[in-house]
């Protein structure tokens, strides 16, 4: 390696949207400079390449791999581990591969329930011979292979191990160049790190001065049932808001909506079962201490795991629902 | 000499082996994946004795199960949970999703609220069709369908159309995607949308600022239909290649229309046509059970749908097949007209050029994208100056109990229909989601296999024929993120070339620079 030589840099697509994709193209004329400092040896939703020109690759030669989306099959499972060991740095992109994202609510079932709905039971479904997509068919003597679908999301670093975290659904321009920057600049922050500010989202947010020091809630506001004022906090207008256990650093885009947070970030600091944290936090302003009143408050959220682990099923201590039979559930 | 016996015996074993093999691998070429498209696919095509092809396969990989695990679900959360489908077309998800909570509360979103939905819409037509002309389907037109790979991308359709052009596309693109920001919150994915009407007013000087960007948009529309006429439509190899026979299929059409049969992209009826270009069916979005359906095959994770009424009868064209085709090609085809005046225009002008309605031919897809890309722009500056559009007036607020609804808009990439079920509480009981990949995907996959057919024979394969197979499917912008509510994968591309006996012959590598290879 020749010392002119830029540093070398993969994005690479696991189950997700694409929108991560999205929020790097939208660096808009920034990435012509990010062009200019890196050599981009793999991109597939901009750039041609192929899997062999990575396999060719020396172990370790590429400095650092952006990763989004979860892992939900066979294929993906086998690109994470070719990326990490070509890779100096694993960094997991996005919600889907932070924390298992939105696909992960997936492991509320398994493959032979999401099956039967999607080619079975769906109302406009057709199915008169019972077909399932197989993962190894022999049609008329032609041999047609599919990636098997596991029963469980995981997160990135259920699967590999991860160098870094940069969170949300999708990251910000900005926090994205900022990782770029900091990983170029050699000044490597501890492994482990979440690249964003370790606070929670509160501290950003425009509507801070009309949090009440002492809230408290008597009933949670769902936001289609009420009109939102559009400089209060939302959790002082009862509209859960995930912000107190939310980590900051995206700006408060969906309170700039006049929505509520969702938590895409996950938690600031080191926690791990982000929705436990989010749950306690607002249990605490429950403003009652009988229990039956306690039950009806929190009735008035009636999708929990949608509401306090909607990012982040697969990495929480609940990790997936216990099926009957999880089969082709290796791991 | 017992080592000799077990070489010849090795040897004999080996040679069965390799007939096999060769029995069952005959003649293949797997491309994977192909490129230049939203989300992962593959394409399998197997060869006869002759080296003609066989049979193709167009393949999507992948799955995420949406429609299973949106039970349980908040109803109001759908829009922001179904956009997670797609985040090159959030947009579309959302507003189907939104629409869809009017329907199951019952509830009419406000006349403000209205405009601002469909000015963001189009906004986003705007932005989303661009990026299909610049940098996945243009590159074949504007830089040439068998140039040298390493120039069939945007940097070579910047290399041909100037760099300036190039800087234009990059700051429209952002300059329109800071509008939906203003008013969805989040571009990447926007939080706008709930039962009624939008989130968020918009202000005064925001408005100005829109106006700005819509003038900006027109301008662009025509922009883009200028390279579109000197560099495609005045080439006569490109015209000859857009109406050639390998490329054309005739099918239903459907599209979402206003009660001129204009289309609209935002709300409407849902209008088929004939191969022949009659009238079909036109029907409210409520009822498309009774006129689509979806039909599953074991090679492939996404659902072809077609008309139910029609029937499934294979991957067939004409009019006893009841496989159809949405997106630009066919919203142009399922029209009168359109709703615009200078994108009415061009729409006049292509189907002059073409030789009247219907226009079958799967590359004039590329054309029709930029006539909707004109009429969107046109829509945006029209909503962009209507006084109304800072109303206070953007919500009205659920009344009803909630039980069933639909919300269909047209996406980018065709007719988008989410349905949900609930209990009284709101909560998700039944989600049905056909997108719009999805309802091209029957169609999309014949047109592979023609193209194929009518590329391949003799086993030659070069890297012209390729990629004009791989335009077969890209005309259609497909989005294999939608179509299987999953995305993704590589995209590398490997076409390995075998002799009968299964060996490699040669393979065809695309590099990380987009150069071909032959090894």
């Amino acid at each position: 390696m020749t010392t002119n030589e830029k540093p070398k840099v993969g994005f690479y697509w696991c189950a997700s949207c694409g929108g991560c994709e999205e929020a790097v193209v939208d660096l808009a004329e920034d990435i012509l400079g990010v062009v200019g400092a890196v050599d981009i040896i793999f991109w597939p939703v901009a750039l041609d390449f192929k899997t062999k020109d990575v396999e060719a690759m020396a172990d370790g030669s590429i400095l650092a791999c952006f990763i989004n989306g979860a892992v939900r099959n066979s294929e993906q499972e086998e690109m994470v581990h070719l990326l990490r060991r070509k890779s100096k740095l694993v960094i997991a992109f996005g919600a889907c591969s932070h924390l298992g994202g939105i696909p992960g609510l997936a492991n509320l079932w398994d493959k032979k329930s999401i099956f039967q709905l999607v080619f079975h039971d769906g109302p406009s479904t057709v199915n008169p011979q019972g077909t399932e997509p197989q993962p190894k068919l022999e049609d008329q003597g032609r041999h047609v292979t599919l990636p098997e679908f596991f029963d469980t999301v995981r997160a990135l670093d259920q699967v590999i191990d991860v160098d870094y975290y940069m969170p949300g659904c999708a990251p910000t321009p900005k926090l994205t160049l900022q990782a770029l920057q900091t990983l170029l600049s050699g000044n490597l922050p501890p492994k482990g790190t979440v690249l964003s500010p370790d606070v929670a989202l509160c501290k950003e947010c425009p509507r801070i001065d009309t949090k009440p020091e002492d809230l408290t809630i008597t009933e949670f506001k769902r936001p289609h049932q009420v009109l939102i004022d559009e400089e209060k906090c939302l959790l002082a207008q009862g509209i859960p808001c995930m912000g107190p256990a939310t980590r900051g650093g995206c700006e408060a885009l969906c309170i700039k909506g006049n929505m509520p947070c969702s938590g895409c970030f996950g938690p600031p600091g080191r926690i791990r079962d982000y929705g436990g944290k989010i749950l306690s936090a607002l249990a605490s302003i429950v403003g009652s201490k009988e229990d039956a009143e306690i039950v009806k408050i929190m009735d008035s959220i009636p999708d929990p795991i949608g509401t306090f682990y909607r990012y982040s099923l697969p990495v929480s201590m609940l990790r997936r629902k216990k099926m009957e039979v999880v089969a082709s559930d290796k791991k | 000499m017992s080592d000799n016996k077990n070489k010849a015996v090795q040897e004999t074993l080996a040679k069965g082996a390799a007939k096999a093999d060769a029995a069952y691998m005959s003649r293949r070429i797997t491309i994977d994946p192909i490129t230049r498209l939203e989300g992962h696919g593959k394409i399998d095509i197997f060869l006869n004795d002759a080296g003609d092809v066989d049979r193709a396969y167009f393949q999507v990989p992948e799955l995420r199960g949406f429609e299973k695990f949106a039970e349980g679900r908040l109803a109001e959360d759908m829009p922001q949970i179904t956009s997670r489908i797609c985040g090159v077309c959030p947009t579309a998800h959302h507003m189907a999703g939104t629409k869809a909570l009017d329907d199951l509360y019952k509830v009419e979103p406000t006349g403000p609220a209205k405009k601002i939905r469909e000015m963001i819409y189009n906004v986003f037509m705007v932005e989303d069709h661009a990026i299909h002309f610049y940098f996945l389907g243009g590159p074949d037109f504007v830089v040439g369908p068998t140039a040298p790979a390493a120039e069939r991308n945007i940097l070579g359709v910047i290399g041909k159309v100037g760099v300036d052009t190039g800087k234009k596309v990059i700051a429209m693109r952002r300059r329109l995607r800071e509008v939906i920001t203003t008013v969805g919150g989040k571009i990447v994915h926007p939080v706008f949308g709930l039962p009624g009407g939008v989130a968020r007013r918009i202000k005064p000087e925001e408005q100005k600022h829109f106006q700005e960007v819509a003038q900006e948009a027109v301008e662009f529309g025509k922009f883009t239909m200028k390279i579109l006429e000197d560099v495609v439509l005045k080439n006569k190899e490109y015209v000859d290649l857009i109406v050639s026979d390998a490329f054309t299929h005739k099918t239903y059409y459907m599209g979402l229309m206003d009660e001129n049969n204009h289309p609209n992209f935002y709300d409407g009826q849902i209008r088929v046509v004939t191969p022949e270009g009659k009238e079909y069916a036109k029907f409210p979005t409520q009822k498309y059970l009774d006129h689509i359906a979806e039909h599953v095959e074991p090679w492939s994770y996404v659902k072809f749908c077609y008309l139910k009424n029609v029937g499934w009868n294979g991957f067939k064209d004409g009019p006893d097949s009841g496989v159809f085709c949405v997106a630009p090609l066919a919203r142009l085809n399922a029209a009168d007209g359109m709703a615009t005046p200078l994108a009415n225009e061009m729409y006049q002008k292509y189907f002059d050029a073409l030789g009247g309605k219907p226009v079958h031919h799967t590359l004039a897809n590329h054309w029709a994208r930029v006539i909707e890309l004109v009429c969107a722009a046109e829509k945006f500056q029209q909503l962009a100056n209507d006084p109304e559009l800072t109303s206070d007036n953007i919500r009205r607020l659920p009344t009803e109990t909630p039980k069933e609804g639909v919300g269909v808009v047209e996406a980018p990439r065709g007719t988008l229909i989410h349905h949900y079920k609930t209990d009284e509480r709101g909560v998700i009981t039944m989600a049905n989601l056909i997108v719009a990949t999805q309802n091209n995907s029957a169609r999309t996959a014949m047109s592979v296999e023609k193209a194929a057919k009518g590329l391949i024979s003799k086993g030659i394969v070069s890297d012209g024929i390729l990629n004009e197979v791989e335009m077969a499917f890209r005309a259609y912008d497909p989005c294999h993120g939608c179509a299987t509510h999953s995305l993704p994968g590589s995209m590398p591309l490997a076409v390995r070339i075998r002799d009968l006996e299964g060996n490699t012959t040669s393979t065809l590598r695309r590099d990380s620079d987009g150069s071909i290879h032959k090894e």
